[in-house]
């Protein structure tokens, strides 16, 4: 039997940062150590990601693993797959997770299953068992219709965790740490998948996930001039658009605007959703707004159950009156 | 080229969400009434993607389901479409496994099948979102994995795809055999043909029983779980939302912007 303590977190590095999300899991990771009196590690993985050691430990950590080799400069499952099982054998947490991003949603699985334990993907709450100490793993499930509470009683306990469920600490760069260099102790024949190109789709203006005010559309926008309007009202506010997932699948939007269950995490201060019907997926991706606001044709609509103000009708009516006054309100 | 697909049957996600209930008794999610179960979308999609490469350059595609209660009409759909032979692990000893004790028993199935160049899953099975039986075979087989795909591309013994991720796409190639996981950027899914669902109407499905796949029956179905299910329920919506009326949709909309500024809002 091995003796598993303390509560890993797998920190992703995004433009030679920590990730949001990993800002996140560390905030989180903090709480659940504190419950268990143990300790909360970091887990970089990549190429010239040494220097984030310092941010991670600003951000809660007590030990920060490195793994830093030219081999894991781009992710690549082998290699990643092969470095958490290294790292979590010398380590041995009782509690490892990840973040529910394309890199966590591809690797915890595997990971999970080489250390021959389970994980709980896109987790929205995390909490220590009282009598048995062991990690409630809470879940959307059945597409955010229902939640379930999973546990697991393999080590580590493994979870993933959906953007925007936790919050950081504030980051407090006087907070000393240890840094464990871990050589990769790749061999290149291991890994059996090639990434030939990254692509990226630029959208401009403000990112989905920075802005404060949101004009999403739905099916009901019936084509790509109806969502011209809307970045209209969009630029108004300086907010950014979004879609459910209808306008992505037929091509009216580019598909990284979509938000939902198997899209973008989104909170913003106002979420204006127009001819969206509020299926549970789509909420799974905005429900965490402050304020939905739901413009739809069709009153018995389920977004209205969400939305905090509501006006029934033909958007393409209301959009055009809607900004006008809004422009008038805000003097421009 | 041999391609394999897993499906699984679902409740239909898309059923109206007022429609979805918890039975308090079981702890189970009641199936809706009268609306009939459907295979899990991205698994469609995943028939899709394995038609579009037998289009190109063929292949015998076959489907591998595990469950109980399966609908012939719903199980046989990626036949009419256009694969060629089913297979069904369907015994209650297979029943409401996490994916990983479904991974193991699709995967000894497969070992059965064993002839297999490429097999392909949905990225996840839209009743528990889990998202991990593609991971899992791909790691009990020893083969590569690719996931969240939008598009793939057979050619010299290797498959290129398109992974999906947070703001575009990275091509990654593997050889074969490998495991792909199909997301709906793929694009929708063909509809069945008349001849397709014909064929389908004669074509009797292969029945496997944890026997007959050489399973160890404590790693399968509930009994193999490691992941425990404490509790299952359903958040309470508040649902108190204001609507703003006028005399006509116009004035709706600009009492709407005036209602935002005064709760300071615009
Ligand atoms: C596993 C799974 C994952 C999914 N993931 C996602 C996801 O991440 N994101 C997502 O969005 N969806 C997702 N979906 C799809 C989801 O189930 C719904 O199909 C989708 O959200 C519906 O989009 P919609 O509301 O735009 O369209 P619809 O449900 O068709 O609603 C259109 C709405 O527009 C209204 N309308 C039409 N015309 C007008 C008009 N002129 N003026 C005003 N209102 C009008 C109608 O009244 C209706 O309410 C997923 C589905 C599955 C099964
Ligand atoms: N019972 C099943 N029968 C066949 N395939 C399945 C089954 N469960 C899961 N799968 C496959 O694995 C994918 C991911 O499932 P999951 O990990 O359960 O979300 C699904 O999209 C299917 O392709």
């Amino acid at each position: 039997m091995t003796d598993n303590k303390g509560v890993m977190i797998f920190t992703e590095v995004v433009d030679g940062k920590l990730a949001p999300i990993a800002r996140e899991l560390l905030g989180c990771g903090r709480k659940l150590a504190g419950e268990l009196k143990e300790e909360l590690s970091a887990l970089l993985i990549g190429s010239g990601v040494a220097g984030v050691a310092a941010e991670a430990t600003a951000y809660g950590a007590d030990k920060v693993y490195v793994v830093d080799n030219e081999l894991l400069k781009d992710y690549r499952t082998d290699a990643f797959v092969g470095v958490i099982e290294k790292v979590a054998r010398q380590a041995n947490p009782r509690i490892l997770l990840l973040g529910q991003t394309s890199t966590g949603n591809d690797l915890a699985p595997r990971a999970a299953f080489r250390l021959g334990t389970a994980v709980t993907l896109d987790c929205v709450a995390l909490e220590i068992d009282a009598s048995s100490k062991l990690l409630l793993q809470t879940k959307p499930v059945y597409g955010g219709n229902a939640r379930a509470i999973f546990t697991m009683d393999t080590l580590p306990q493994m979870a993933t965790v959906r953007a925007k469920a936790m919050s950081a600490l504030t980051p407090d760069s006087a907070r000393k740490g240890e840094v464990v260099t871990v050589d990769a102790g790749l061999d290149a024949a291991t890994i059996k998948t090639n990434l030939l190109q990254k692509v990226v789709q630029e959208v401009e203006g403000v990112k989905l996930e920075d802005a404060s005010v949101i004009v999403s559309g739905g099916r009901g926008i019936g084509g790509p001039e109806g969502f011209k309007e809307l970045e209209e009202l969009a630029k108004l506010f300086k907010g950014a658009v979004g879609a459910s997932r209808p306008p992505c699948d037929n091509g009216w939007v580019p598909t990284s605007i979509q938000i939902g269950l198997t899209g973008k995490v989104v909170s913003p201060e106002v979420y204006i959703a127009v001819a969206i019907s509020g299926s549970s997926q789509h909420l799974a991706g905005c429900s965490g707004s402050k304020n939905i606001i739901a413009i739809n044709r069709d009153a018995e609509a389920n977004i209205f159950k969400e939305a905090r103000f509501g006006v029934v009708g033909d958007w393409k009516k209301i959009i055009p009156a809607f900004q006008a006054k809004a422009k008038e309100l805000l003097g421009k | 080229m041999n391609i394999i697909v897993c499906v699984k049957q679902i409740p239909d996600p898309e059923a109206p969400p007022a429609s979805f209930k918890i039975d308090p008794a079981t702890n189970k999610v009641a199936p809706p009434p009268n609306i009939p179960p459907v295979i899990s979308p991205f698994d469609e999609q995943a028939v899709e993607a394995a038609l579009r490469i037998k289009d190109a350059g063929g292949a015998k595609i076959t489907i591998i389901s595990l469950g109980v209660n399966l609908l012939r009409d719903v199980v046989k759909k990626p036949l009419s479409m256009g694969a060629d032979e089913l297979i069904l692990l369907e015994d209650p000893a297979f029943a409401d496994g996490d994916s990983w004790a479904t991974a193991y028993a699709l995967a000894m199935a497969i070992k059965k099948v064993g002839a297999y160049d490429l097999i392909l899953c949905g990225r996840q099975a839209a009743d528990w979102d889990s998202g991990q039986v593609g991971s899992c075979i791909a790691e009990i087989l020893g083969l590569p994995q690719i996931t969240v795909a939008k598009k793939l591309e057979v050619r010299d013994g290797k498959v290129k795809v398109e992974r999906v991720t947070a703001d575009g796409y990275d091509v990654i190639e593997a050889g074969l055999p490998a495991v792909v996981t199909v997301s709906n950027e793929l694009g929708t899914a063909r509809y069945a043909t008349i001849k397709g669902i014909m064929a389908a109407k004669r074509k009797e499905p292969i029945v496997w029983k944890p026997s007959d796949i050489g399973v160890e029956t404590a790693k399968i179905g509930a009994a193999g779980r490691r992941v425990k299910m404490q509790k299952l329920f359903q958040p309470v919506r508040e649902g108190k939302c204001e609507v703003i009326t006028g005399e006509n949709e116009e004035d709706a909309a600009a009492n709407l912007a005036k209602k935002l500024a005064e709760v300071k809002l615009l």
